[in-house]
């Protein structure tokens, strides 16, 4: 029977998952939204100009309005001031939406380990994929945007499932180093008693 | 520091002094050099009337404006000095004048009324050092959020912050 069909229609139809279909069209049509605060966003625009051409993978169409994106790549450091900027962005952006954190900054800080940077954007918002690097050359962001087009079309779902799973937040904990700080100056640690370097 | 003297720069000074002698006739002005920088120290109670006098005297501008926090700066018994660096720009010359400040009396009078210049950069020492400008038209933080509670460029302030960076919601990927 299956031969029969086989035999008259060859290959004029094709079976698959409405799951597989609609990922297939969104990994192959992500339209970014370059949040780009430091140098991280030059290489970006690097990534996208001729020579490097992210068109050639399905995703060149840059877009400055939240409302037009799936895809937001995070260039540069964040600072307290700009985080709630950052959150709200994402938030205005459409569902089903991605999120690349680029560069060591956007990732942990980098070198700005100072009272205004924020440590890592994951702390406080989801990240698909983080991109190494300071500033990652645009092969590598390159790299990211066909891994999470993999990522995509291994788990995406149509109506967006996969992503109700993830009710739990995916950065590190708050313990770090500054709550060490904290508590030795809620127990009485003054400047001038000890020489106390947390990182070293 | 050593009151190292650069013989192009003597007559300038002397002729400075003489010209402010009038002006500035009962306060005590230290007056020191380092390779032909010249430096003035001025009461903080007289701040405002030792700033006129030296625009009066030709420094029409005003190039920069900071703080220094002498927190465990060798034998120094001050907390805050407050710098207002001076450009005559007809002979070139320049002034740095100084003035001390202590805890718990962070106020000084607002240099803005004297260069109009001196606005943002009075708010930014209040942002970082926490020291008030009395009379200032618009005194509010420049750099920093509103609701920030620290000035972060005192020496007793730890560099990771107490926590500010921390301080937001987190969002998960199920609720965005």
């Amino acid at each position: 029977m299956a031969t029969q069909i086989n035999k008259q229609l060859g290959d004029n139809i094709f079976l698959t998952t409405l799951d597989a279909a609609a990922s297939w069209g969104r990994a192959h049509s992500l339209w970014p939204m370059p949040f780009a605060t430091a140098c991280c966003g030059i290489e970006l625009m690097s990534t996208a100009a001729s020579k490097h051409d992210l068109s050639r993978f399905g995703s060149e169409v840059m877009r400055f309005s939240p409302r037009q994106c799936d895809l937001m790549i995070v260039a540069g450091r964040v600072v307290m001031k700009m985080l709630p900027v950052l959150q709200r962005i994402w938030l205005q952006m459409p569902e089903p939406k991605w999120c690349i954190s680029m560069g060591a900054c956007a990732c942990t800080g980098g070198v700005f380990d100072t009272y205004a940077v924020v440590q890592g954007i994951d702390r406080f918002m989801p990240v698909d994929v983080y991109v190494p690097g300071c500033p990652p050359r645009p092969e590598q962001l390159i790299r990211s945007i066909i891994d999470l087009q993999e990522k995509i079309q291994s788990g995406g779902t149509i109506n967006a499932r996969e992503f109700k799973l993830r009710i739990l937040p995916e950065g590190p904990s708050r313990f770090d180093e500054d709550e060490l700080i904290r508590i030795r100056e809620r127990n009485g640690f003054k400047l001038e008693d000890q020489k106390y370097d947390p990182v070293h | 520091m050593s009151n190292e003297t650069c013989g192009s720069n003597t007559s300038e000074v002397e002729a400075l002094k003489s010209r402010l002698a009038d002006s500035l006739s009962g306060v005590t002005l230290e007056w020191s050099e380092f390779r032909e920088q010249v430096r003035v120290v001025c009461p903080a109670n007289e701040l405002l009337k030792c700033l006129s006098a030296f625009k009066a005297s030709g420094f029409d501008q005003l190039t920069d404006l900071t703080a220094v926090d002498l927190l465990e700066y060798g034998n120094v018994n001050d907390r805050f000095e407050v710098v207002y660096c001076l450009l005559n720009i007809d002979t070139g010359m320049r002034l740095i004048a100084k003035t001390y400040l202590n805890e718990p009396d962070l106020t000084i009078p607002s240099a803005t009324s004297v260069w109009f210049g001196a606005d943002w950069l009075e708010r930014e020492v209040y942002d970082m050092y926490g020291i008030v400008f009395s009379g200032h038209p618009n005194f509010k933080r420049l750099l920093l959020p509103d609701d920030f509670q620290s000035f972060p460029l005192r020496k007793d302030y730890p560099i990771k912050g107490r926590g500010e960076r921390h301080n937001f919601p987190v969002i998960t990927r199920a609720e965005s």
